[in-house]
């Protein structure tokens, strides 16, 4: 079956090293636990029993950033929490990838004021913006297949 | 932009005692990237080895103007910001704010918008504490309840979404009643759940309540006593796990809760065990709530008749003039409230909600305050964490059920 036959006698495949790699990133991004407001409640609901992203490999939310791969930013960001959420980007493992979940976090939302970062990609670079306030956590899920095909087209004169 | 400042240690020594800044006891930073603070919560702990001697609360991580927002906007517009605010009870704060209001133009709510209100405040507020269980026994390394909660949070979240378009966000409380009438789902949806709740609630206390593990980690751990409790202003389950019987509920009733027969749990020792006992009793007593209320459930209009302060239902807006009139007005200027301010408060989750709202005779508030739950809960966490171990800190913060957008806001 599948694999076997294509291994052949010999139990060599042959790929694009970029495609192994970017391959392997996507199946097994771990994002960090790293919840602000009321985003975080559904990325919750995305990480529990009816929605499972353990289907993607994402079972294992790392709240340490040296461990994580990938940031969901599930909230409204205060300038008071923008320098955390900087130095926690900055303490992050390369390769690293930013989703912003929902309307706060990608472009400030409802709060247009003193308080909210107008969203977090003044603070860190975003790969993905998932819309919603909350977004589903089929958004949710959706961003993070969205992201996916982004890694599987990076190549690797891009890596550097 | 601005230059943000990041706030450091240093700034915070005033706060600690003379023996951590000679270094005789360690502090210690947690938060506000903690997976136990349940949101952006920074503790700056004193430490004598591993015991806490004081944890200093530093809020404000999830400042988000609400308050200011609110007065720029007419008195409905200014609603969607309640939700925001406690994001696990959403529909608890628009319950408030929208009473608020009421009291302060003085707009009838018909019989049938206040059951309705009724019934979807004691769903979000299973749903709140399904989600604090869940997070909860999570801290105290208990896997599976955080799955088996989550599964009927969505059921709830599922019967919102049918009645409001949205899963959290709703606004379907409206100042005046509720925004439209529920559809015909809607009854066999809360039926279905009405069936299953108890049962499950069994699930859940069948896999924590006797459980010598979790009886370990929390019997005397985090002890308040009932006077403690009183002067520092606690509210909701974590005053009642201490024995003090208040309930905004039986004290104040509002929206009808009169009319309902339930039981306000008590427990004594003022401990975790206690406080999740309280809870897991109130979710069945919100059972019994929904059960009566949908039982009795007055048909009728689901909003008041002033056209004054409630916009005209849409049939009439293409058949009468004044309900076009009524309409364009509402929604571009907005109704003027008389000045004045009112006080009201609902029995949230986590304890008493307040509204000040203050009004300069015009469409928009001249203030908005919030008497947040959270807020009152959090400030006695010294109090309690005092002289227990760091591991018990964990699941203090946990049974006090903190909320830092309730915090924040």
């Amino acid at each position: 079956m599948g694999l076997e036959q294509k291994l052949g006698n010999m139990g060599v495949v042959t790929a694009r090293l970029e495609d192994l790699v970017n391959w392997s990133r996507t199946n097994a991004m771990w994002p960090m636990l790293f919840g602000l407001a009321c985003c975080a409640i559904e990325m919750m609901s995305a990480q529990a029993a009816n929605y499972d992203m353990s289907r993607f490999g994402m079972e294992l939310m790392r709240p340490s950033p040296r461990q994580s791969d990938l940031m969901i930013v599930a909230g409204r960001v205060s300038r008071k929490m923008a320098p955390v959420v900087r130095r926690l980007y900055d303490q992050m493992p390369d390769p690293k990838w930013v989703i912003a979940m929902g309307d706060c976090a990608s472009c400030g939302g409802v709060f247009n004021n003193y308080a909210v970062v107008q969203g977090v990609d003044e603070v860190v670079p975003v790969d993905v913006y998932v819309a919603g306030c909350p977004p589903r956590p089929e958004a949710l899920i959706h961003g993070v297949i969205t992201l996916h095909e982004k890694v599987r087209r990076e190549r690797m004169k891009d890596w550097a | 932009m601005a230059q943000i400042e990041e706030v450091t240690l240093d700034g915070m020594t005033h706060l600690v005692s003379n023996r951590a800044l000679e270094g005789e006891t360690m502090l210690l930073n947690m938060g506000p990237q903690h997976p136990s603070t349940h949101g952006v919560l920074r503790l700056l702990l004193e430490l004598d080895g591993e015991t806490v001697l004081n944890a200093i609360p530093d809020i404000g991580f999830l400042h988000t103007g609400i308050e200011k927002n609110m007065e720029a906007k007419t008195y409905q517009k200014a609603e969607v910001m309640t939700d925001r605010m406690d994001y696990m009870n959403t529909v608890g704060n628009n319950l408030a704010y929208c009473l608020a209001v009421e009291k302060l133009v003085g707009l009838d709510v018909p019989v049938r918008a206040q059951a309705l209100r009724v019934v979807l405040a004691e769903l979000k507020r299973i749903s709140s504490h399904l989600v604090w269980l869940g997070t909860s026994a999570l801290d105290l390394a208990a896997m599976s309840d955080f799955m088996y909660t989550f599964r009927e949070r969505e059921m709830i979240l599922g019967i919102l979404e049918m009645v409001s378009g949205q899963r959290m966000m709703t606004t379907y409380i409206r100042p005046g009643g509720v925004w439209r009438d529920v559809p015909v789902e809607f009854e066999a949806a809360v039926r279905d759940l009405l069936k299953i709740m108890p049962r499950r609630i069994d699930e859940y206390e069948s896999l924590l309540t006797k459980n010598p593990l979790f009886i370990d980690r929390t019997a005397g751990i985090g002890k308040i006593s009932a006077e403690d409790a009183v002067n520092w202003g606690l509210t909701g389950a974590t005053l009642r796990g201490s024995g003090v019987n208040y309930d905004i509920r039986k004290f104040a009733p509002y929206s009808g809760y009169e009319q309902y027969d339930f039981e306000v749990p008590l427990r004594t020792e003022g401990d975790v065990r206690a406080r999740y006992l309280v809870r897991i009793a109130e979710m069945r007593q919100s059972v019994r709530i929904v059960q009566q209320a949908m039982d009795k459930m007055p048909m009728g209009p689901v909003r008041s008749n002033n056209r004054k302060f409630v916009p005209p239902p849409r049939s009439e807006i293409g058949t009468s003039m004044e309900a076009l009139i009524h309409h364009f007005k509402l929604w571009t200027e907005g109704f003027n409230a008389p000045r004045g301010f009112v006080y009201s408060a609902v029995e949230s989750p986590r304890g008493e909600q307040g509204v000040y709202l203050e009004s300069d005779g015009g469409p928009k508030p001249f203030r908005v305050h919030f008497r947040n739950p959270s807020f009152d809960n959090l400030q006695v966490l010294p109090v309690m964490a005092k002289g227990f171990l760091v591991a018990d800190l964990v699941a203090i913060i946990g049974s006090v059920d903190i909320v830092l957008g309730d915090i924040d806001r």
